[in-house]
């Protein structure tokens, strides 16, 4: 069976029809492409044949591209991929031309033979592109379908034509939400934005589109800038209200995205350097951009973590071969922020939930959560009152740990205290059966320590959630010293459930994500000791790409408990205790009763309604800012290499056995710069050579810039975190 | 080498640049050729006298496109074989169009130029004729382009200039065009503009609120604010390049930014032959010309490293310079000059500047330096340098030397 099949009907319309064998979602390949211009060909040629319907053998009609197409085209040029991949480019501009012009006169725009496109559901990528050169688009109302070009979220843009072809629908301003925000949109949402032009009836999808292809006549199937007299919508780039657009939409990408991201910038090229041009040489600008940001490192580390590496992980690429481990009910203990957003995920996934606190009322609060996150929900309208019911139903809230009775995951989030956390153990598993899988919430303590209170250590497992919980993507699986494989597949069964992305790690002290993140904070605090400008410290960190600076991102953590942690720490390392510097700063700012956010005062000021409003000048005062300034460089420098070592030692330690773990956890897990692809990415974009050069400039600052064994050994062979792993498979 | 002289500087009055403005009647050639009959006229040359009339503008297209120098030529009375030559150094237009006349003399190609400039920002708007650097995001992106509004706010966070500070010095530009104006300072310099039938258009500069004071300015918002922090957000971009910076402190409004005009000047420059040839005596001689590229989002700050650049290329020193023309685009600008240099505010701008007047784009240039001769020759002083801050990042700057 081929991806696509071809039909003429009695009634004249010639169906072309994707179903790619043996995949619940179209993708499309290199021979296919080249399948559907064969169908085409025998299509426009054929005089019994009136029109053309482009459909989907599935419930959905594409999810784009095969990123290993791109990747295997490159491979294939070895060291020279880019004429390989312009040319393949422009081959797909070719054949999608080839539908939009329908083999009408050149010069009249006559005779062509009316296609539509028939988009049963989901329509992402090249699925939407090949839409946008039909034309007309037919999408069933089906409430799972959802159409769009989210390229740009995995540091792509539309290259098949969809940047050209949508700029030119609807002007640079209203293409912005699809084409550089990446947003999928609803039928009736696609309908306004002119993705498509009608919503039908999921069971009469084909039956109008081939009405309409065999009722349109020559004018209706001219693209507007195929006819004579086009105008971009809202303005060329030189026309008074064009020119505004595009000066301002520079300044938006380059603020939005930090200069980080080529993709976007490639992006408002093509719609820019286009506009001006007939249509096929913007196609052609197109095409030279896109061959560009696919020869970018950045676009190929993206789409390996954000994408493959990400869709791997969720697979289960690390899941040890254990029966299916699913979970049917869940014990959470502990109904407070985290407690409560646990029960929530689990819920929404349709497991029942029994939600213990020591009280009713807290208990309850717990799962009024759920209440507050669902009623958010439907504000939106992404969550339906039944739905809302259904949910809160499976929500269990009690006192009572009989209730626990049948659960086959228990997970604690108690307070932080290893004596508190060992009774709830003991108590619970007097109670649970003996095949139940016991977690703990921790983010500081030791698996390998807790699980002492347990009689069966190798059923204890640490699944660290972040805060929010409904929101952060990333679940951390931390394996105890005892903790067995049936442990681990459960954590993972679960994970895959409530639809996050696990990293499996090993224990030692913060685990993998907090051991990173708190260097980065640190380095941030310890800045500001130093007297550097506050405001460099915080801008420094959004251009190297991170959402939120070191100082906004310890307000929002809360002050104490950094001082909690920094104190724990200092006791379990004592005289080897590095961070004094971060402390003078840190502990002063506790004592000055400014502890972050929570207290609406920190290292920023905040106004009456919490908003924040601006770094605390008493910080300048304080740390008296010295006038020999460090430059940009060396500020980025030190924050981007306080996360990146510790994750290099986390792997050296074997903390860490998976680099795609540690560069998918990165991003998930705290925002580590998306754009590099995470920290063992970034080391090979930069080269590890280079990173040891940059690690030996800060020495002179502490120990902790110290060039870990395994970064020299690299730099010095030459090698690479993925090309030594073998796990660069499909880089696009 | 040759010297450069002044023989005459010219300028008409400057109409508010809008539709209800004096001169929007008057079109940009008839305006530029007023400038060039008059120089004609009051220098008593005739025929073939000049080698060429070189005429800032910045913004050439329309009216004010196809080389409006060659057209202006053609239009006024002088002949016909005296070419033309339109160039754009955005604000230093006019002043460009002065060194570079003066440079082609020392350097022996031709003894006498006209140069100057014009503007009709009432019927030619300030953009119009487009500008890759901030349409094209291959390098408005690249360069971080911020409008020259943001670029002024920049500067005043830069170096800590208030609100109150640039109110402060938009009052007195106010307070001393207006001294200027009664004083009759500008009487040897304005060509007033009449019609075809000789009836007046306008004879003085209609933009000055010679009565502003600290209050008025005080009411008016920010006039960059909303494009810095909202729509599209240039504030980000701005600390892209500026990372030091938390935010920037908008400070600049209609009243302390130069006035948008319409108006044009001309300058009549020699050598001391050319003088001798048609009887004139010079004014003053061209000592040096500079200018420099600067960082282009901060924009404006080019007359100070073109300053230190023109008097480090002549050997000289800011204490050895009597006189200031300090040309003003944003209070910011000029009051970075001063301190950057320590000038004492008494030296510059002694009759006031484009906050008050206003700053018709390729004109301005030529205006100052006229300004500045005319300053020089009623206080007796030797030595003045006149500079101003241009778009995209750059600076130009003249020192004259009073013969």
């Amino acid at each position: 069976m081929a991806d696509f099949s071809y039909a003429l009907h009695d009634d004249g319309v010639a169906v072309i029809t994707w179903d790619v064998p043996g995949k619940s979602m179209n993708v499309l390949t290199e021979d296919a492409f080249a399948l559907v211009e064969g169908f085409l060909d025998d299509a426009l040629a054929d005089e019994k044949v009136k029109g053309i319907v482009i459909t989907s053998g599935k419930d959905s009609f594409a999810g784009g591209m095969d990123l290993n197409v791109l990747a295997n085209i490159k491979n294939r040029r070895g060291a020279d991929p880019a004429p390989a991949l312009f040319d393949f480019i422009m081959n797909g501009h070719r054949i999608l031309r080839k539908i939009e012009r329908a083999g009408m006169d050149p010069k009249t725009n006559k005779g062509g033979k009316p296609i539509a496109c028939a988009i049963p559901g989901l329509c992402a990528g090249i699925g939407t592109e090949i839409a946008l050169a039909c034309h007309r688009r037919f999408m069933s109302d089906n409430p799972k379908g959802k159409i769009g070009l989210p390229e740009i979220l995995v540091g792509l843009f539309p290259g098949a034509g969809g940047t050209t072809r949508y700029s030119r629908m609807v002007g640079a301003m209203a293409a912005a939400p699809v084409l550089l925000e990446g947003k999928m949109l609803e039928p009736a949402k696609a309908k306004s934005a002119q993705l498509v032009d009608e919503v039908v009836a999921a069971d009469e999808l084909l039956a109008r589109a081939k009405e309409w292809v065999l009722s349109a006549g020559d004018s209706d199937i001219v693209k507007p800038w195929d006819a004579k007299g086009w105008k971009m919508p809202g303005g060329a780039p030189y026309h008074p209200q064009g020119f505004m657009t595009f000066v301002g939409a520079s300044a938006m990408i380059n603020g939005k995205t930090q200069g980080v991201y080529p993709a976007a910038k490639a992006l408002l090229s093509s719609i820019y350097e286009g506009s001006m041009v007939p249509f096929d040489t913007a196609l052609r600008i197109e095409a030279r951009y896109f061959t560009q940001i696919l020869m970018d490192p950045t676009s190929s580390a993206m789409i390996r973590s954000l994408f493959q590496n990400k869709e791997a992980l969720e697979k289960g690429a690390n899941r040890p071969e254990v029966s299916d481990q699913s979970v049917s009910k869940i014990g959470v203990l502990g109904a407070g922020m985290m407690g409560g957003g646990i029960a929530y995920v689990a819920a929404n996934a349709g497991i029942d939930v029994v939600l213990i606190d020591q009280t009713r009322e807290a208990a309850e609060r717990g799962k009024a959560y759920s209440e507050k996150v669902l009623d958010k929900g439907i504000k939106r309208r992404k969550v339906t009152e039944e739905t809302k019911i259904e949910v809160l139903e499976r929500i269990n809230a009690t006192t009572d740990l009989s209730e626990l009775r049948g659960c086959d995951l228990i997970v604690e989030a108690v307070f932080e205290d290893p004596i508190v956390k060992a009774e709830m153990t003991q108590k619970v598993e007097a109670v649970i059966g003996g095949d139940c899988i016991f977690a703990t919430n921790t983010s500081t303590l030791p698996i390998t320590e807790l699980a002492k209170a347990s009689v069966r250590p190798d059923q204890f497992i640490g699944i660290h959630f972040f805060s929010p919980v409904d929101k952060m993507l990333l679940v951390e699986v931390i394996k105890g010293e005892k903790t067995g494989d049936r442990a681990v597949a459960k954590a993972l069964d679960f994970v895959r459930q409530i639809r996050k992305t696990p990293i499996v790690v090993n224990d030692a002290r913060f685990f993998y994500a907090n051991r990173c993140i708190i260097p980065y904070i640190n380095e941030g605090i310890r800045m500001v000791g130093e007297g550097v400008e506050p405001a460099l410290i915080e801008n420094a960190a959004r251009l190297l790409g991170f959402p939120v600076g070191p100082l906004q991102l310890v307000d929002e953590t809360s002050i104490d408990l950094g001082v909690k942690i920094a104190k724990a720490t200092k006791a379990a390392l004592g005289d080897a205790y590095p961070d004094e510097a971060v402390d003078d700063v840190l502990f002063w700012m506790a004592e000055q009763g400014r502890l972050g956010r929570k207290s609406a005062a920190g290292f920023y000021t905040y106004d009456d309604s919490g908003k924040r409003t601006g770094l605390w000048d008493g910080l300048v005062q304080k740390f008296s800012t010295s006038a020999d300034q460090s430059d940009l460089t060396t500020v980025q420098q030190r924050l981007m290499m306080a996360q990146v070592l510790e994750a290099i030692r986390a792997h050296e330690e074997g903390v860490l056995t998976d680099i795609r773990e540690g560069d998918v956890g990165a991003i998930l897990g705290w925002g580590f710069a998306p754009w590099s692809g995470g920290p063992f990415s970034w080391v090979d974009k930069i080269g590890a050579a280079k990173a040891v050069e940059i690690c030996e400039g800060l020495e002179g600052l502490g120990r902790r810039f110290e060039v870990p064994k395994s970064l020299r050994e690299m730099a010095d062979k030459g090698g690479s975190y993925y090309s030594n792993s073998n796990r660069n498979a499909a880089a696009a | 080498m040759r010297d450069a002289y002044i023989f005459d500087a010219i300028r008409s009055p400057r109409g508010k640049g809008r539709a209800d403005g004096s001169l929007h009647e008057v079109t940009p050639v008839k305006l530029s050729a007023d400038m060039l009959n008059a120089i004609q006229d009051r220098n008593g040359l005739e025929g073939y006298a000049v080698e060429d009339v070189i005429w800032g503008n910045a913004t050439q297209v329309k009216e004010q496109g196809g080389c409006l120098a060659r057209t202006a030529v053609l239009a006024s009375n002088l002949d016909q074989k005296i070419p033309g030559l339109s160039i754009n150094r955005f604000c230093a237009s006019g002043m460009e169009a002065v060194n570079l006349a003066a440079n082609q003399i020392r350097g022996g190609a031709g003894d006498g130029y006209i140069a100057g400039g014009v503007e009709c920002m009432s019927r030619v708007p300030m953009g119009s004729d487009g500008a890759a650097i901030a349409v094209d995001p291959s390098v408005a992106m690249a360069t971080y382009f911020v409008p020259q509004g943001i670029s002024a706010d920049i500067i005043a966070t830069e170096f800590g200039i208030s609100r109150d500070d640039a109110d402060a010095f938009a009052v007195e530009s106010q307070k001393r065009a207006a001294t200027a104006w009664e004083e009759k300072r500008f009487d040897n310099a304005i060509v007033s503009i009449n019609d075809q039938n000789d009836l007046p258009i306008l004879d003085h500069d209609e933009y000055m609120r010679p009565k502003t004071d600290m209050q008025a300015l005080g009411a008016l918002k920010p006039a960059f604010k909303d494009q810095g922090e909202v729509m599209p957000g240039f504030d980000k971009v701005a600390l892209m390049k500026y990372p030091h910076l938390e935010k920037v402190n908008h400070i600049h409004h209609a009243g302390n930014s130069s006035g948008i005009v319409d108006g044009a000047a001309a300058v009549l420059i020699g050598s001391k032959e050319f003088g001798e040839a048609n009887g004139l005596r010079p004014r003053a001689r061209i000592k040096a010309t500079a200018k420099i590229g600067t960082d282009p989002t901060i924009m404006l700050t080019g007359p100070v490293p073109v300053t230190e650049k023109i008097l480090a290329d002549s050997g000289m020193s800011i204490s050895d310079i009597d006189l200031f023309e300090v040309n003003e685009a944003f209070s910011s600008v000029v009051l970075r000059f001063m301190q950057a240099f320590d000038v004492d505010h008494a030296k510059l701008n002694v009759n006031g500047g484009a906050i008050a007047m206003g700053h018709p784009l390729g004109a301005s240039g030529a205006i100052i330096i006229g300004t500045l001769l005319d300053e020089m020759e009623r206080q007796d002083k030797e030595l003045g340098l006149a500079t101003l801050c241009v778009a995209s990042g750059m600076g130009a700057a003249t020192i004259l030397e009073r013969v």
